[in-house]
């Protein structure tokens, strides 16, 4: 079936089945490879992109559902990686492995969207659906409080 | 062929390559560095398979324009070792770290070196090695000046990326001189920096040299993995170790738009080593096609011989099993006869479940098989297990395979075991040759993996009239990971019992170690600093637990079974392999545990008052010849919930080369000893893993890691001292800690993890 998304800023028309997952649509059918599979499940973060500005796990997201919908992902976040929250994450070495990274950053990027100082119980809720295998998570705090304060801190 | 995003493959035969790379070869191959393990049994880099290269000519390359290009041999797995290991190359070069640019090497041991990146090594084996190559390049380059300037190389020096001629104020770049370096023979004896003199080492403040790519999305993993014309698979594997297909029907799964073939793959059996499982594989035009072709799959099992294995019925098997005597592995004095006089006994028994690896990435490999070669991408921590494995499979000779090594989204010792990129060999030559790539669900990673073993411990204490403890006895029961390369293995081997058991530095006059038998059911494989995980966990519970029952301070108690500084000849308590390192440059220095653990009391404010409901907890351990100690603060709630909000660790690991990754190691290694003391389980019901993703198999997220950890460096004197590693050692300490935290907020001793199953009630 074909169906019609806003993909970073570019109309596409994609013909997939409408089950298909949006994280396989991205990763395989689009090859843009930087939403990671981690769980399937929506259990771990890794896939998370932005639907109409919104955090959601590509993974559990069928193409039939985003239909006529506005995509984010890594690659449009920002055209130079400059995104306050990817500069945070820089200039604080968060990343260990970074596989995880890319989905926590899109969940940080969301999270601050909507709040733009978010406490370390706000913290807690919008990032604990994200997990990172390597244990990343006081550099992430550190980073989002960092990003939140125009890379001051 | 497009390969998207790949990591910068190491360079051959580029021309701009001048540096090094265009002289002859012969003349290239630096003699220094053979002494000290040039002797009958070797240590150290040069005891492990195919040792340590020391050549410039195929780490180091200079171009025309200056761009220093240096090889990375080593996985990057979240270490920092893509940064840390061309740091000190780019620092003895004195080069400019903006002018560098990494190159990770392919699966070539012949060419490299060892490359198998596990054991906490890369750095240990590697600082030395890389200092000298990058000095003799410096060197080099020196000469080269100073032979176009004519004046005496004493008087030219490098600095930052130039060298200079401070009496004629001349300068001139490096590349300028890259072609003429490069014709020069390489200096047998090479003049290291001064310390005081080192740009990066043990500064920290070098940034990840894939920050960018990672945080752009751009970083190339295994499962990032693109050829043109690539098909995708995921295989069904038998959901019990050693089974094996009895037969199938892919009607159904053939019917599943995108599904091309269905291959059933032969199964490896016990003991397997590092081969496939076998089952069946749906091979489709994507990932999404696979998995659901798979889930139309028909398949008896013949489950084979461990059907059987539960873990309620085997823990019970593991307490029988170290209740009774089992082979001595350790004895000193007299523990027999000192427990059965003491005037007191203080006895634990203590259970570690098995855990997975779970890394974020899980198993995936890109192979394509044609034209009698195969060329892989994988994230592999051995390209070279991985390389040895696909001729073996495949039948073809390794010279005729080719291991690109990408980033690993995590290892963890998972990815040391190549079987996934074998399973992608053979469906590439199942598939007549088009490149396959092989995803491994969440759901396969944990059904299927490479486990921690299930270890049951008993300890035993015995106290004289005094209060004095005079005997110790330890044993320790779990399925060894030696059991996945003989068959009926049912006791550990060296590796293991020098993670803890037999190597405790405790100044007890009689002390005893015993391995009872423990027969094994599944794929045992390497987890992160391994069987210290159990070991340290009921060692360092043990010994709080003692000095509670004594009314001592736990802190000041280890500091009494630790004893007066000395210095403990690792053979003589028995562990034969202590790390492949040489016993007489690496003993167990107990004046440096004591350092770790002062530094992290200090750090943490052991002894402050606590507000009710919270406690600390404090415990040490010696692992991959690097001391950590570490206390953690526990808060209980009024309803049995326990949150964690600090942990100070601190470690001594010798010199520090990068410090601001071991900050970050110590981070992660923190929060994943959470994971396991906290939440962590896998466990076996009628052979099958119960636990198919993070649900069921919970890791520490966010809100459950501990809000603060503060890492306390402890220095160390001089570079010339003997490295420790960093990448497992913080693990072990962590859960002991918790433990013992807990006890002190809630007055109630956990002894089986994880303990948060334990808290309710």
């Amino acid at each position: 079936m074909a169906f019609k998304i806003k993909l970073n800023g570019q109309d596409r028309s994609v013909d997939v089945e409408g089950d298909m997952p949006l994280l396989w649509l991205l990763r395989d059918v689009l090859g843009m490879t930087g939403t990671k599979f981690g769980c399937g499940a929506a259990l771990c973060g890794a896939c998370t992109v932005h639907v109409d500005g919104v955090a959601v796990r590509a993974c559990q997201t069928a193409v039939s559902d985003v239909d006529g919908r506005t995509i984010t992902t890594i690659e449009g976040l920002s055209p130079d990686g400059k995104h306050p929250v990817q500069v945070a994450w820089r200039d604080l070495n968060v990343a260990q492995c970074g596989y995880c990274q890319v989905g926590q950053i899109m969940s940080a990027a969301a999270l601050l969207a909507q709040n733009a100082k978010p406490s370390d119980a706000d913290i807690d809720a919008a990032m604990s659906g994200n997990i990172c295998r390597c244990g990343t998570y006081p550099r992430i705090r550190a980073a989002i409080h960092r990003a939140a304060a125009g890379g001051r801190r | 062929m497009t390969y998207h995003r790949p990591l910068r493959p190491a360079i051959r035969n580029v021309s701009r390559r001048n540096f090094l790379a265009g002289a002859g070869a012969g003349s290239l191959v630096l003699s220094v560095g053979l002494p000290v393990w040039a002797q009958e049994k070797k240590f150290a880099g040069a005891g492990m398979p195919n040792g340590l290269r020391e050549d410039v000519k195929i780490f180091v390359a200079i171009a025309d324009d200056g761009t220093v290009t240096i090889t990375c041999h080593r996985s990057e797995m979240g270490q920092g070792i893509r940064t840390s290991l061309p740091m000190v190359v780019a620092d003895e070069l004195e080069a400019d770290w903006a002018k560098v640019k990494v190159a990770q090497a392919p699966g070539d041991e012949a060419r490299f070196g060892n490359q198998d990146t596990d054991g906490s090594r890369s750095m240990r084996h590697h600082f030395m090695t890389l200092r000298r190559m990058g000095a003799a390049a410096r060197a080099m380059l020196i000469q080269a000046a100073a032979t176009s300037w004519g004046v005496p190389a004493q008087q030219v020096e490098a600095v930052n990326h130039e060298l200079v001629h401070r009496a004629s104020n001349r300068k001139i770049g490096y590349g300028a001189v890259a072609k003429a370096a490069a014709a020069l023979p390489v200096p047998g004896n090479v003049k290291l920096k001064d310390p005081a003199q080192f740009r990066y080492i043990g500064k920290g403040q070098i940034g990840l040299i894939d920050g960018m790519d990672i945080t752009t999305g751009r970083a190339g993993f295994g499962i990032d993995t693109r050829l043109d014309g690539m098909l995708y698979a995921v295989v069904a594997r038998p959901p019990v170790y050693g089974g094996k297909v009895a037969s199938f029907d892919a009607a159904e799964a053939m019917k599943v738009k995108g599904v091309l073939k269905v291959v059933q793959l032969d199964t490896t059996p016990p003991p397997s080593e590092f081969g496939p499982l076998g089952g069946v594989a749906v091979v489709a035009s994507n990932t999404w096609a696979a998995i659901k072709g798979r889930e139309a799959l028909k398949i008896t099992w013949d489950n084979g011989a461990n059907a059987a294995y539960s873990s309620d019925s085997y823990k019970a098997a593991l307490e029988a099993s170290v209740r009774k005597p089992g082979k001595v592995v350790r004895n000193q004095g007299d523990a027999e006869a000192a427990l059965a006089s003491a005037a007191k006994r203080i006895e634990a028994e203590y259970y570690v479940p098995h855990l997975a690896q779970a890394p974020m990435e899980p198993p995936a490999a890109v192979v394509r098989v044609r034209d009698g070669a195969c060329e892989a991408w994988a994230c592999t921590q051995s390209p070279q297990a991985a390389r040895i494995r696909l001729a073996k499979f495949l039948g073809i000779p390794a010279e005729k395979v080719t291991v690109h090594v990408t980033m690993l989204g995590g290892g963890f010792g998972r990815k040391s075991k190549p079987d996934y990129v074998v399973e992608a060999g053979l469906l590439s030559k199942a598939m007549d040759g088009a490149p396959v790539k092989v995803t491994w669900t969440r759901e396969d990673d944990l059904r299927n993996g490479f486990l921690h073993t299930v270890t049951m411990q008993r300890l035993e204490a015995g106290l004289d009239a005094s209060g004095k403890l005079v005997a110790w006895r330890h044993r320790s029961a779990f399925p060894s990971i030696a059991s996945l390369f003989a068959p009926n293995v049912k006791v550990p081997f060296a590796i293991e019992l020098g993670m803890g058991l037999v190597n405790l530095p405790f100044d007890i006059p009689n002390i005893r170690a015993e391995t009872p038998e423990a027969e094994s059911h599944a794929r045992i494989g390497w987890y992160r600093s391994v069987a210290n995980i159990q070991h340290a966990f009921a060692i360092q519970s043990f010994v709080t637990e003692i000095a509670q029952a004594l009314g001592k301070d736990p802190k000041d108690y280890l500091l009494e079974l630790i004893g007066p500084a000395r210095k403990i000849n690792p053979t003589s308590v028995g562990d034969v392999w202590n790390h492949g390192e040489d016993p007489a440059v690496y003993q167990i220095d107990t004046g440096r545990l004591r350092g770790v653990i002062e530094a992290v009391a200090k750090g943490a404010n052991w002894g402050r008052s606590m507000a009710k409901g919270h406690g600390l907890g404090i415990a040490a351990h010696y692992s991959f010849v690097s001391y950590i100690a570490v206390v953690a603060e526990v808060q209980a709630d009024d309803k049995g919930g326990i949150s964690i909000p600090r942990i100070d660790i601190a470690i001594d690991c010798g010199p520090q080369i990068n410090p601001e990754r071991i900050r970050a190691q110590m981070e992660g290694g923190v929060i994943m000893g959470v994971s396991n003391a906290m939440l962590s389980e896998l466990t076996f019901k009628d052979g099958r893993v119960v636990q198919s993703n993070y649900d069921g198999y919970e890791v520490a997220r966010m809100d459950s890691a501990p809000r603060e950890v503060h890492v306390h460096l402890v220095p160390a004197s001089d570079y010339t001292l003997p490295l420790g590693g960093v990448g497992e050692p913080g693990v072990p300490p962590v859960g002991p800690a918790l433990a013992n935290a807990i006890a002190a907020a809630t007055g109630k001793r956990i002894r089986q993890l994880p303990m948060r199953r334990r808290l309710a009630g």
